[in-house]
């Protein structure tokens, strides 16, 4: 009877599942603690009003694009922490090690999944957010509440994906939960349930996100801004989106059917009963190769504009820019077998996705050239984002070329699932994305704050990332070619691999070093921040964003700007006729702060632990609040408040002063 | 209250946004349909869609449906005249018959649990029920959105954002319906063939 009721209330939650091994408990403790803290602060500061009508109701895509960029961040340092445990695990393996070999293998499915879903695409949204209306001239998103509900859709499937360190375990079935692995019957826990649901519940957020942006960009660019005028970062931004469009939903119906077989005893990818686990290879792949791609476009886009603006030029091959990112859209979902060559599809077959495989490097190529060409008989200067960029060039060439050795099907049997693979994703995405990101971070960072971050600090940070990072990387290529392969918590030491470990493991101290001093940058550039304090045009910049106050007024712009070119912005500089005319002011509509996002974020979170942990009623909860939260936003036509000419002339004189 | 000028380009935004949404479930769709076609041979020993479908069934499933996206449409061009009875009429007429179609696949599907052939029994089985399943969810959904719909055009005055919503709804059902036709044929013709 009482089994019974406590099933009823908690599922299958039991007292037990808090107790964690003194690691994880560890870093759960920390969590809470942590939590407990900015608690204690807010309600010390009596901040919780501030908290809530300046950020947490906001629908100003530029609030919401920080809310990203500080999750990720934080999200960062816990995958960080992550790869530190592995790297000490492989590296001390001989002499006895430090980890079990079940939470070995938890570690290196969060950090992947943590690092892919929280952190390269939250900083991508979060750049999304703040530049792509800026850049654009636009005041807004197109569906500013739908913003809301993706970044708080992202947000619950951070909390579940972090759950586990206070409550039961997370998945050991490696970052894409290959079956029948992640079936019930090898993974009864309750962590692959966390994976799923964390990962649902922030795709479905990505997936709005995608929309949304693609509607911006089509309809609510600046008059006169044809598509070929656009700045090249939202070029690589609508190639991004539209991969999200068609990539997402495939990953939505995978998980999807993952869990049916897991939840209603369904057999789409078992080992019995005619399930086939080649075919959730096959579709996790096939989101997965274009979400490769969806991370490194806007980056590319980043470097695009960086490179630009420091060399004092304009971009060499606007148009072959362009074309090269169409083409790299249409190619990535032609390649994704690559990632499976050895499951027995044929010669054939493998031999169409190896060809596939090796075109896409040329439009690739053409845009390394490019930039190349941009920086040639420029003035260049060397600030960190520029510094980000040829680190960059430098780890994209080495990745892409390690890239194309596997992509020739025969040797590919020789790199699979080895560290030499790994070394070469690691290559791709924290040289090209996360370089991207920390390159537009230093780049935008006076635009939304009105002051620069610290060089000298900023160079420090790059100098140890770089060198970490090759000392990282570098040797598990090495120890792929001798036959290591990826996941190994332990290997014999007659092998002689501890040597390359050990460098590997300096190698991510080394990148820690780095972590450090952009923590230290960015509280020391924030204390100094009046010392730093410029304008709205710290870069000489070239696109509309640098065009309007740093940081921007709500509306971003006052006056929707005409655009007649390319780099709009730098040809109204030249030309100087730009700023003779007295603006005329008209009244504008802005969005109205809703809390029924990050409501909707908490109902969906109900919702995850619901499903995660059988607790009936808590799922018929989460499901009717999201929809009850829904109908009554949506069928609200009071959603935006005036602007009125006279107050946009106060709030615009004021800048002046 | 919205400004008027601005109200044009905010609806445009919608139906373009509503579209792109509409290809992304399209894709969805697409890889349930994929699955089931990989899947549609691994009975396991158990029936074939050639042993379990009812094609007589179906057909009276289909035509319902579609007769529902004519009523839809009978909706929507009463609205934008701004004849209320009459749009009240059709939609009430669609609601109907849409929860005629979904009361059809559900008996459909209790049928098939309780001769023995549920989800759990077979690869091509579970590919069955959630494709079809996953269709009757969006009707479901549809219902929902008609539900909240007929109700405020009951109680409260016409508004052109209550017409724009409706035209919205108009696209969704009208999706739901060729995702069926492809249904009808992929699932229940060549899936049910020997």
């Amino acid at each position: 009877m009482f089994n019974n009721i406590q099933q009823l209330i908690f599922g299958r939650l039991t007292a037990s599942d808090f107790v964690h091994d003194p690691i994880m408990a560890g870093a759960g403790f920390a969590m809470i603690g942590a939590l407990v803290l900015a608690i204690i602060g807010l309600t010390y500061f009596k901040k919780w009003k501030w908290l809530w009508r300046t950020w947490i109701t906001s629908l100003d895509p530029k609030k919401i694009g920080v809310m990203y960029i500080l999750v990720s961040v934080v999200m960062l340092l816990r995958g960080l922490a992550d790869a530190l445990l592995l790297r000490t695990q492989q590296a001390t393996d001989v002499s006895g090690g430090l980890l079990t070999s079940d939470h070995f293998q938890q570690i290196f499915s969060a950090h992947g999944s943590i690092m892919i879903f929280f952190v390269a695409m939250g900083i991508i949204f979060g750049i999304f957010n703040l530049i792509i209306p800026t850049q654009i001239g636009a005041r807004d998103v197109a569906f500013p509440f739908l913003n809301s509900v993706s970044f708080w859709l992202f947000a619950a499937g951070m909390i579940l994906i972090n759950a586990p360190l206070i409550v039961g375990e997370f998945s050991a079935a490696g970052w894409l939960a290959y079956p029948p692995l992640s079936e019930l019957q090898f993974s009864p826990g309750v962590g692959v349930d966390y994976w799923i649901w964390s990962l649902q519940i922030a795709g479905i957020g990505s997936l709005l996100s995608g929309i949304n942006f693609f509607v911006t960009i089509i309809k609510m660019r600046a008059p006169g801004m044809k598509m070929m005028m656009m700045p090249i970062f939202v070029w690589s931004a609508l190639a991004s989106l539209v991969l999200v469009m068609f990539a997402f939903p495939i990953l939505t119906a995978t998980l999807g059917m993952l869990s049916l077989d897991r939840l209603l005893g369904m057999h789409f990818f078992t080992a019995t009963a005619g399930g086939n686990p080649m075919l959730y290879i096959n579709l996790i792949w096939a989101w997965g190769h274009p979400e490769v791609y969806i991370l490194v476009l806007p980056a590319f886009g980043i470097f695009s504009e960086v490179v630009a603006t420091f060399s004092g030029k304009k971009l060499f091959g606007y148009k072959s820019m362009v074309v090269a990112l169409a083409a790299i859209t249409f190619l990535s979902f032609t390649v994704w077998l690559h990632h499976f060559f050895t499951m027995g599809a044929g010669a054939d077959v493998n031999t169409f996705f190896g060809i596939m495989t090796m075109i896409i490097a040329i439009p690739t190529g053409v845009k390394v050239f490019n930039w190349i060409f941009t920086m040639y008989r420029g003035r260049v200067r060397f600030t960190t984002p520029m510094l980000w960029f040829m680190g960059f060039i430098v780890t994209f060439t080495l990745g892409g070329l390690t890239g194309v050795l596997m992509s020739v099907p025969a040797a590919d049997f020789q790199f699979h699932n080895s560290l030499f693979l790994v070394a070469h994703f690691h290559t791709m995405i924290v040289g090209g994305v996360l370089f991207g990101a920390f390159a537009g971070f230093a780049y935008w960072f006076p635009k939304f704050t009105g002051y620069t971050l610290n060089e000298k600090l900023g160079k420090y940070a790059f100098w140890f990332w770089i060198v970490g990072f090759l000392l990282a990387f570098g040797p598990l290529y090495i120890l792929g070619f001798m036959g290591a392969t990826r996941r190994l918590d332990h290997y014999d030491p007659s092998l002689g691999w501890q040597g390359l470990f050990v460098v590997a493991g300096v190698g991510v101290l080394i990148i820690c070093v780095g972590v450090f001093f952009q923590i230290l940058q960015l509280i020391y550039s924030i204390i100094h921040r009046n010392k730093n304090r410029v304008g709205s045009d710290p870069w000489n910049g070239r696109t509309l964003e640098w065009s309007i106050s740093s940081p921007p007024k709500e509306y971003n712009f006052a006056v929707i700007p005409t655009v007649t070119t390319r780099d709009a912005f730098w040809e109204s500089k030249k030309s100087n006729h730009a700023h003779t005319e007295v603006p005329k002011y008209e009244d504008i509509w802005v969005p109205k702060n809703s809390g029924a996002g990050v409501i909707v974020g908490a109902f969906a979170l109900a919702f995850g632990i619901a499903v995660i942990w059988h607790i009936w009623w808590l799922l018929i909860v989460g499901l009717v609040g999201v929809i009850v939260t829904l109908i009554i936003r949506l069928t609200n036509d009071d959603t935006e408040e005036k602007i009125t000419a006279a107050q946009l002339a106060h709030h615009e004189g004021v800048k002046a002063v | 209250m919205t400004q008027l000028a601005e109200e044009t380009p905010t609806q445009e935004k919608k139906t373009l946004g509503f579209w792109i949404y509409l290809m992304t479930d399209c894709v969805l769709f697409a890889a349930l349909f994929a699955t089931f076609a990989v899947l549609r041979g691994s009975t396991f020993g158990g029936p074939s869609g050639h042993d379990i479908f009812d094609l007589q069934f179906v057909l009276i499933e289909t035509m319902i449906l579609l007769t529902s996206s004519f009523t839809a449409g009978l909706a929507i061009l009463g609205a934008g005249r701004g004849f209320k009875k009459q749009t009240l009429f059709w939609l009430v007429i669609t609601f109907l018959l849409g929860a005629a179609f979904l009361t059809l696949e559900l008996s459909e599907f209790s049928k098939l649990a309780a001769e023995g052939n549920g989800w759990t029994h077979s690869a091509f089985l579970s590919s069955y029920f959630t494709l079809v399943g996953t269709h009757g969810l969006h009707i479901a959904i549809g219902l929902l959105w008609l539900f909240v719909m007929i109700f405020r055009l009951w109680r409260f005055k016409f508004k052109k954002t209550d017409i724009n919503r409706l035209a919205l709804f108009g696209l969704f059902w009208h999706f739901l319906d060729v995702i069926w036709i492809f249904i009808f044929s992929i699932v229940y013709l060549i899936g049910g063939m020997a």
